[in-house]
């Protein structure tokens, strides 16, 4: 092993880097320069975002444990790319509110940790390298979502996140030891090839999913969600939402795909029946949320519901239209969280209603909005829509007819919910209607990339085939 | 041939109607005119270059070459594509210059008489549009290609005719117009599916690349008598008869005159309402090769019928727009009937030839009788004929015009009108007397019912005018001037020469008995008008008293209109619609209100689930494994 073999973790290792230089840059930096760690940190992580485009040799590091190809740098470079959208829609809100309380440079750090964190996750070649992304993934993120201190329901929603994630975690290895006890590896290659299918190793799975789910907030492991998206603040769910629940997504499917593959005939079964309750889950609470904030929480677990159906093809197809669809997802919900955010910081309104007759009075703002929900819900020529049509695609190839179909009726349910945000924005007229407001220009960057975002990945469609070409890595 | 440029002419008009369109707030009144008119300008002279190039230079040993120009677009299967592009061949080349003269010297008329109107720039954004639309139809290269520019056609049709929509019967004439030719339209979908299933092909060439073989092929299914695929020529054809205002689907295009003027020259009367003879001319080998011509005697019938009973109605209407509406019917029925009697080969395609030169003469002396009764409404506001008389002395440039294209539609000696209804005649005669007889009544009773507008608008006592009548700007007597010019030289141009069914130049002279004759008719028709409506006099009274009961049938259009009132709103939304409404609302709709109820009220029921307590969700957490583990060991151990 060579130094150069770690410029295979080239994303890892710039991430850190960016963190140790904002741990130093806060211990030197007086009380008027802590406001320009907010470009600082775009400036360092758009650079760290663009070094991901550079080509990289598939390979593996620390005898396995770590792995990277095409499709995993791809993905790395979205999610590197979704966390840049967030900070710049969060710029103004840390400007504002955290640099005051002297804790904007840890927030960042918090959230780079996390998505390193992320990062190792899905590079992960064994359960052992699996679990620390994992905790590293989560424990920052509990802190990050008792942010706001001073809100009674973002302590609360802190507590909540660590208990649940610490019953997860603590299930998910629980699982990962019953599985060491029936194969004797922790490697995924490695116990691919010895596993069979058991009562152990299938317990050993079910709680090891289990751990899973939750990060994805599948149902019945999702009753988190709601609370700690409304409690939290709007960037930190936004992040929940997107980043980490887009990572372990990837890292689910890999690890269904390789290391229990002989298991599938019982995962797929698992896979098919939380698909069905977490469509249904998540759409049916989402029809009475008057708080954005849970709305887009239960439209989240939802749409982690529709992802399933893309795992249930284990094979190329499965995998490319679940990275192109967790893609597409990231840049629909960063849009539509990051409106949220701008309007709740410019008037503190986070309900539905108070949304009515924003066209009138922000435009833009509600075309915005529009676009982004109308991608969720799956609207041509959106590239929601396209994302969906490959999922349904990918699961019919399989044969599972019902399945689409049970599919499709959500996705009738969650029109119905989308379209009511945006008729209170765009029908109902309101004398009240959240006045004019000005966005600032970083928030403005973050809105319009999310915007471009939704209409590139839908109507470009060499990027679907790329993920595709790149899709059978493992 | 060098023919890549020529995609210039239909993108001008597309550019005019995007920058006008989305500009019309922001650009002046009198700026929007000039672009306008300049971009048609830039299109005109193109045509024309065009023309010139094409019919001097495109012949090989005595035969025109086809250019075409495209891309595939949608591949449907191996042998079934979609393309976008354009074919060049005589008719297209002579239809670019009619559409871009008309809609050129529309533009600049319309620089006078929309002066002032509040919606001007969106106006000429309108027309652009529309220009474009013909120009893709006239230009396509398939089927499926001419279905969609047909389409944007008939949009911009009932944009331009609804374009003073807060007048009731304005929009209600633009619903009228568009929903019966969309139903037409209907035919011709079905029928492009159909004979593009049997010839696996929409493109015009290969639909008219004439192998004995193949077409028995494309015939071998018949039903109801017929093949399949005759079916499927009937229904494109059902889709012309729309558009062309043929019977049974003319009632549109009387109410189409609610629409300015200008627009009823440029759509109503030179253009898009031809489209269907230029339908059947660009398919004119299908039509004739199949099923020894059926179809195209079927086009022959409605043309003569449509033609005979147009020209009877003209003579009873009041509104000078409406005289000039059912002129317009009677002369494409014209247009038909020459088609339907046309052969193939040399100067037995006659008939085809003689279609093409009216349809070019006609656009030019119907453009010109549009602009002029526009020019008198413009003078006098009134369509009515009861408030008109005696105008000669103050628009003489009008005054002059108009007899012009009177004399060139009446077909006196000399015009252009004179020129192509003889060849009309003339292959009528050869073909099918029946067809023969009728097509020379038609001719009197033109020359009839135009001189008894043209006595009736310019001569006569004057009326009592709330101002004394004008001649209107030059913007709008210029273009007047040049199409009265076109109307009597247009004649005298070669056609034969350049078109022709089988694309070879054959030589047509004067059948004097013919001519002879069909101007004798014309004359009488003259002289008929002249003594009714020259002075003031009780003649045509008596003679309304005369006909009695047939008056009244054919001042009403011979019903029509009513009868189809009665079946759409009697028949069709009285009975069968309030039956399928009833199942709608309280099967459909009660069954659809259901299901959203019931998923509502059961996610009222579950809301409850969560509680807010992490204990609880802990609790659901175990659960869930534990559940899972039970299902799995159930599903596996089974």
């Amino acid at each position: 092993m060579n130094l150069e073999s770690f410029l295979l973790m080239r994303s890892e290792i710039g991430l850190l880097a960016i963190i140790l230089f904002l741990l130093i840059f806060e211990l030197f930096s007086n009380q008027k320069q802590k406001a320009a760690v907010i470009p600082l940190a775009l400036f360092l992580l758009a650079i760290n975002t663009l070094i991901g485009f550079l080509p990289l040799t598939e390979g593996e590091l620390f005898g396995g444990m770590f792995k990277t190809n095409a499709l995993l740098v791809l993905f790395k470079t979205t999610l590197s790319f979704g966390v840049l959208i967030l900070l710049l829609q969060s710029a103004d809100w840390l400007k504002e509110k955290i640099v005051a309380e002297n804790k904007a440079t840890e927030f960042i750090i918090l959230l780079l940790s996390s998505l390193l964190g992320a990062f190792y996750m899905i590079s992960a070649g064994d359960f052992l390298m699996f679990y620390i992304g994992l905790e590293l993934t989560t424990l920052p993120v509990a802190a990050l979502v008792a942010y706001e201190t001073y809100k009674r329901k973002s302590a609360e929603a802190g507590i909540k996140y660590i208990l649940s994630s610490a019953l997860a975690s603590g299930t998910s290895i629980f699982g990962i030891s019953l599985l060491y006890a029936t194969t004797g590896t922790l490697f995924f290659d490695a116990f691919a090839e010895v596993i069979t299918i058991s009562n152990l190793s299938i317990l050993g799975f079910i709680l090891f999913f289990s751990g899973l789910a939750f990060k994805i907030s599948l149902a019945p492991f999702h009753f988190w969600t709601a609370d700690v998206y409304e409690g939290a603040p709007i960037n930190v769910a936004s992040y929940l939402s997107v980043i980490s629940k887009g990572a372990a997504v990837v890292i689910l499917m890999i690890v269904l795909f390789t290391a229990f593959k002989t298991l599938m005939p019982i995962w797929e079964k698992i896979i098919y029946i939380v698909a069905i309750a977490t469509m249904f889950v998540g759409n049916l609470f989402a029809l009475r949320q008057q708080n954005l904030k849970r709305f887009l929480a239960y439209s989240s677990i939802a749409q982690a519901g529709f992802i399933l159906l893309g795992l249930l093809s284990a094979d190329q197809l499965g995998s490319a239209t679940v990275v192109y669809f967790v893609a597409v997802y990231i840049f629909s919900n960063l849009g539509a969280f990051g409106v949220v955010q701008a309007i709740s910081s410019a008037s503190n309104k986070e309900n539905i209603d108070d949304y009515e007759g924003l066209y009138r009075t922000n435009p833009y703002l509600s075309l915005l909005m529009m676009l982004a929900l109308f991608s969720l819900a799956g609207i041509p020529p959106l590239a929601g829509f396209f994302g969906k049509f490959f999922l349904y695609a990918a699961a019919a190839s399989k044969g599972y007819y019902v399945l689409v179909f049970i599919g499709v009726v959500n996705a009738t349910i969650s029109l119905y919910y989308y379209l009511l945000v945006v008729r209170a924005m765009f029908l109902r007229k309101n004398p009240d209607a959240i006045p004019y407001f000005k966005s600032k220009i970083y928030m403005k960057l973050g809105l319009l990339i999310a915007a471009a975002g939704i209409l590139i990945l839908g109507l470009y469609s060499p990027f679907y085939e790329y993920i595709f070409s790149i899709s059978n890595s493992f | 041939m060098n023919i890549s440029y020529i995609i210039l002419v239909p993108l001008i008009p597309l550019a005019l109607f995007v920058l006008l369109g989305l500009f019309s707030k922001k650009i002046p009144p009198s700026i929007a005119g000039w672009i306008g008119s300049l971009g048609l300008g830039t299109a005109f002279v193109l045509s024309l270059y065009t023309a010139y190039h094409y019919f001097l230079g495109a012949k090989l040993d005595g035969v025109y070459q086809t250019f075409t120009y495209k891309s595939t677009w949608i591949i449907f299967s191996d042998k079934l594509h979609m393309d976008m592009g354009m074919l060049i061949d005589p008719i297209s080349v002579m239809m670019l210059v009619v559409v871009t003269t008309i809609s050129f010297m529309v533009h600049v008329y319309s620089r006078g008489y929309m002066k002032g109107d509040d919606g001007y720039t969106r106006f000429f954004s309108y027309l652009a549009l529309f220009s474009f639309s013909m120009l893709g139809l006239v230009l396509a290269t398939n089927l499926f290609q001419m279905y969609i520019f047909w389409e944007l056609v008939g949009a911009s049709s009932f944009l331009l005719i609804g374009y003073y929509y807060t007048k009731p019967s304005a929009v209600a004439a633009a619903k009228k117009a568009f929903i019966v030719t969309r139903f037409a339209d209907l035919g011709f979908l079905i029928g492009i599916l159909v004979v593009s299933y049997y010839s696996g092909s929409f493109d015009f060439g290969e639909l008219n690349s004439l192998d004995g073989n193949v077409i028995t092929n494309w015939t071998a299914t018949s039903f109801m008598g017929l093949s399949v695929f005759t079916w499927g020529l009937i229904l494109i054809f059902m889709g012309g008869v729309g558009k062309s205002a043929m019977m049974p689907f003319h009632i549109w295009l009387p109410d189409a005159m609610e629409g300015p003027t200008p627009v009823s020259a440029l759509i109503h009367a030179a253009t898009m309402v031809v489209a269907g003879v230029y339908l059947v001319a660009r398919l004119f080998p299908l039509f004739y090769f199949v099923e020894d011509g059926f179809v195209l005697s079927i086009v022959a019938y409605i043309g003569a019928i449509s033609s005979l009973v147009a020209a009877v109605i003209a003579i009873t209407q009041t509104d000078i727009k409406r005289v000039l509406a059912f002129s317009t019917m009677s002369q494409i029925g014209y247009m038909m009937l020459a088609l339907g009697v046309s052969k193939y080969e040399g100067h037995e395609g006659l008939g085809y030839m003689a279609s093409m030169f009216h349809l070019f003469t006609h656009a030019m002396f119907k453009a010109l009788l549009f602009l002029g009764a526009g020019s008198v409404i413009h003078a006098i506001h009134s369509n009515e004929l009861a408030d008109m008389g005696g105008l000669r002395k103050y628009m003489p440039i009008t005054h002059i015009t108009f007899l012009i294209a009177a004399l060139s539609i009446a077909g006196f000696p000399g015009f252009a009108g004179f020129f192509s209804k003889d060849e009309i005649l003339a292959a009528a005669f050869e073909n099918n007397r029946l067809i023969y007889v009728s097509s020379v009544i038609v001719a009197g009773l033109t020359a009839f019912y135009m001189f008894r507008l043209y006595f009736g608008i310019f001569w006569g006592k004057d009326k009592k005018y709330e101002h004394t009548p004008h001649e209107s700007p030059l913007t709008m007597t210029i273009p007047l001037i040049f199409l009265a010019f076109m109307s009597v030289f247009g004649g005298y141009i070669p056609f034969s020469e350049f078109i022709s069914a089988d694309l070879k130049s054959f030589t047509s002279h004067l059948d004097l008995p013919l001519a002879v004759i069909a101007s004798t008719v014309g004359i009488i028709g003259i002289c008929l008008a002249y003594v009714f409506y020259k002075k003031e006099n009780n003649l045509s009274e008596k003679a309304t008293q005369l006909f009695g009961a047939f008056y009244q049938w054919t001042f009403h259009k011979f019903y029509f209109d009513e009868i189809y009132l009665f079946i759409t709103k009697k028949i069709i939304f009285g009975i069968l619609a309030a039956a399928i409404a009833w199942f709608d609302k309280y099967v459909v709709d009660a069954f659809m209100i259901g299901v959203g109820n019931v998923t509502m009220a059961f996610s009222n029921q579950i809301k409850g689930i969560q509680s807010g307590k992490v204990q609880d969700y802990a609790m659901a957490f175990v659960g869930g494994v534990v559940v899972l583990a039970m299902v799995v060991f159930y599903i596996w151990i089974n």
